[in-house]
């Protein structure tokens, strides 16, 4: 039989606040522990929170930037168990209204668009985080973590494979960062995601049995652990099973998933509305104040390069991946006369390559985009060839100075006299009659070692056109 | 609505609470009283009532982003039972 799986997607997206979503603690990553965390992310008796009102900012910007509908009115509630982590013993999140809901977004997968609802995203605090290991038997508890805003975003059971769940989550993570509302820094846990996975004969409509997979922090292993999951769904039917619904965690290293234990007690969370809260209200003046700052979105700014740069979508793809290497692009454009298809390939080329090896980001770069953009120039008016081009960037990477200065000081003008090109030209033919007899004799492909020796004896400066042109005249 | 014992097992599980076998009876019967005072008043026909979130007929109050609390660890973690390298220490917990 041919099943087809159905997916969706809870992204936790850590909002970038100053302070904590419920309390005036810092929220930055790495301090001490319990360090961070203050009487009211402590759950002392007698403290009460009172709502950031950055985290509510952002969340609608976020509804507004995936056409969600923004709740005028929305509630928070408690959601409680128990855990070390979690000292009130239950977490402020949202649960009947949440602040946006009944969106989409456009995701691009195999070519092709695909549309992904977003039931609703909520605000919510984050827990603490115990440690494990080294605590002679016990686990040790830090709770900086605790009452950081997160912003969970829940899918549709609208993606159909793990390749498109990774779309998606690519999709979400370039947006909340194209935001500001998210670094989606994964490895500090900025941005997480659970998978809910069913699978069902291809063409039902009735859904699944669904599992529940966490611990998918990086794209990568969203796509093995879905994958992983769906084979393993498949072969419970095949086999005659049913499959059960349950909390999967996946292990990277061994390639599984497994169910988690402890939690086979039905999931009875017991919201209630949070008396410690008020209802949130969002009137339509700040809906339009948001909506008129909201930034050139990446399927726009995508959509743009196309046109107004004569991009390919691959290019325009790479180019929109971050707004920092949009920026980048697009104030080397700027900088240059070249065409935008020069500077496409060179951002997305050596530009990427230096950085890459560096370790760097777009915005460390070493070379700026109007030095680039003045690379750009020279190339494209004959100054410099392509490839010594290269060499150029790579002085300028190294703190060697500018452009032009360098072009200068290492004589790297390329020669396009032509008595200086024919004069090179001489020396090679009357160096080796032996190829100019075969060219003479119709073995035309020679004509290649020619143009390799000029272009050597001129250390790669002359126009390599213009050493063709020379080079069949004198031999012809 | 009536509870049994297993309801009383259940949300003993949920509330980490522990009642003494003896006392399951009386307490039962006390959470079904309530219970069917609930049941009383979901009878009423609220179709046409908005749900109350909260008493007050008011709405949040929103705080400035900014980070204004000085956080005193040490004396915070006076209270707590067993304190190692800045982290609380409980009975070992994995999922």
């Amino acid at each position: 039989m041919q099943y087809e799986a159905v997916i969706g997607l809870e992204i936790h997206a850590q909002l970038a606040t100053e302070s904590k979503i419920f309390s005036g603690a810092a929220t930055r990553y790495g301090a001490p522990p319990n360090t961070q965390a203050c009487l009211v992310d402590l759950g002392y008796p007698g403290v009460l929170p009172v709502l950031n009102r950055e985290a509510v900012r952002m969340a609608v910007r976020f509804g507004l930037a995936t056409h969600c509908r923004i709740a005028e009115r929305s509630i928070f509630a408690r959601k409680n168990y128990f855990y070390p982590d979690l000292p009130k013993g239950y977490q402020i999140s949202q649960y009947e209204l949440p602040i946006v809901h009944g969106g989409y977004i456009d995701v691009i997968c195999a070519d092709r668009v695909k549309r992904i609802g977003i039931t609703r995203a909520h605000l919510e605090e984050d827990a603490g985080k115990s440690l494990h290991e080294d605590f002679q038997g016990m686990s040790g508890i830090d709770l900086n973590r605790a009452g950081t805003p997160l912003l969970e975003i829940v899918s549709e059971p609208d993606m159909r494979s793990a390749a498109e769940a990774g779309a998606y989550m690519r999709t979400i993570h370039t947006l909340v960062r194209y935001l500001g509302i998210s670094d989606g820094n994964m490895q500090e846990g900025s941005y997480r995601c659970d998978a809910n996975v069913s699978i069902r004969p291809r063409g039902a409509t009735e859904l699944g049995t669904r599992t529940e997979l966490k611990n998918l922090n990086s794209f990568r292993f969203v796509e093995k652990a879905i994958e992983i999951e769906i084979e393993r769904q498949i072969d419970i039917v095949e086999s005659g099973g049913t499959v059960v619904q349950e909390t999967r965690l996946f292990d990277a290293e061994r390639g599984e998933t497994r169910a988690m234990r402890g939690k086979e007690e039905a999931e009875d969370y017991r919201y209630f509305p949070d008396p410690d809260l008020l209802p949130v209200s969002i009137d339509s003046a700040l809906v339009d104040e948001l909506r008129a700052g909201l930034p050139e979105l990446p399927v726009e700014k995508r959509e743009r390069f196309m046109a107004q740069y004569d991009l390919s979508a691959y290019d325009a793809d790479i180019l929109t991946a971050s707004r920092p290497l949009a920026d980048y692009y697009e104030d080397c454009v700027r900088h240059s006369r070249a065409r935008p298809k020069l500077a496409a390939n060179w951002v997305i080329g050596d530009l990427a390559a230096a950085l890459n090896r560096a370790d760097l980001e777009i915005g460390e770069s070493r070379v700026g985009a109007a030095e680039l953009g003045a690379l750009l120039d020279r190339i494209e008016s004959g100054t410099i060839s392509g490839k010594i081009a290269k060499e150029v960037f790579e002085a300028v990477w190294n703190g060697e100075g500018g452009v032009d200065e360098i072009i200068e000081r290492r004589g790297l003008r390329q020669i396009s006299d032509s008595a200086s090109i024919e004069a090179l030209v001489d020396e090679v033919v009357a160096a080796n009659p032996a190829q100019v007899q075969q060219y003479r004799d119709g073995r035309t492909q020679v004509l290649g070692f020619f143009v390799g020796q000029v272009m050597k004896a001129s250390k790669g400066r002359a126009n390599p056109r213009q050493v063709n042109e020379i080079l069949r005249a004198k031999l012809g | 609505m009536s509870l049994d014992s297993t309801d009383i097992d259940k949300l003993c599980e949920l509330a980490r609470l522990a009642i003494p076998a003896d006392e399951v009876a009386d307490v039962s019967a006390k959470l079904s009283d309530i219970v069917a005072l609930v049941d009383q008043l979901k009878a009423a026909d609220t179709a046409e009532v908005e749900p109350m979130a909260h008493p007050l007929d008011r709405s949040q109050r929103l705080r400035v982003d900014s980070a204004t609390e000085d956080v005193d660890r040490e004396l915070y973690q006076d209270n707590a039972p067993a304190v190692e390298r800045g982290l609380y220490l409980v009975p070992k917990v994995i999922d």
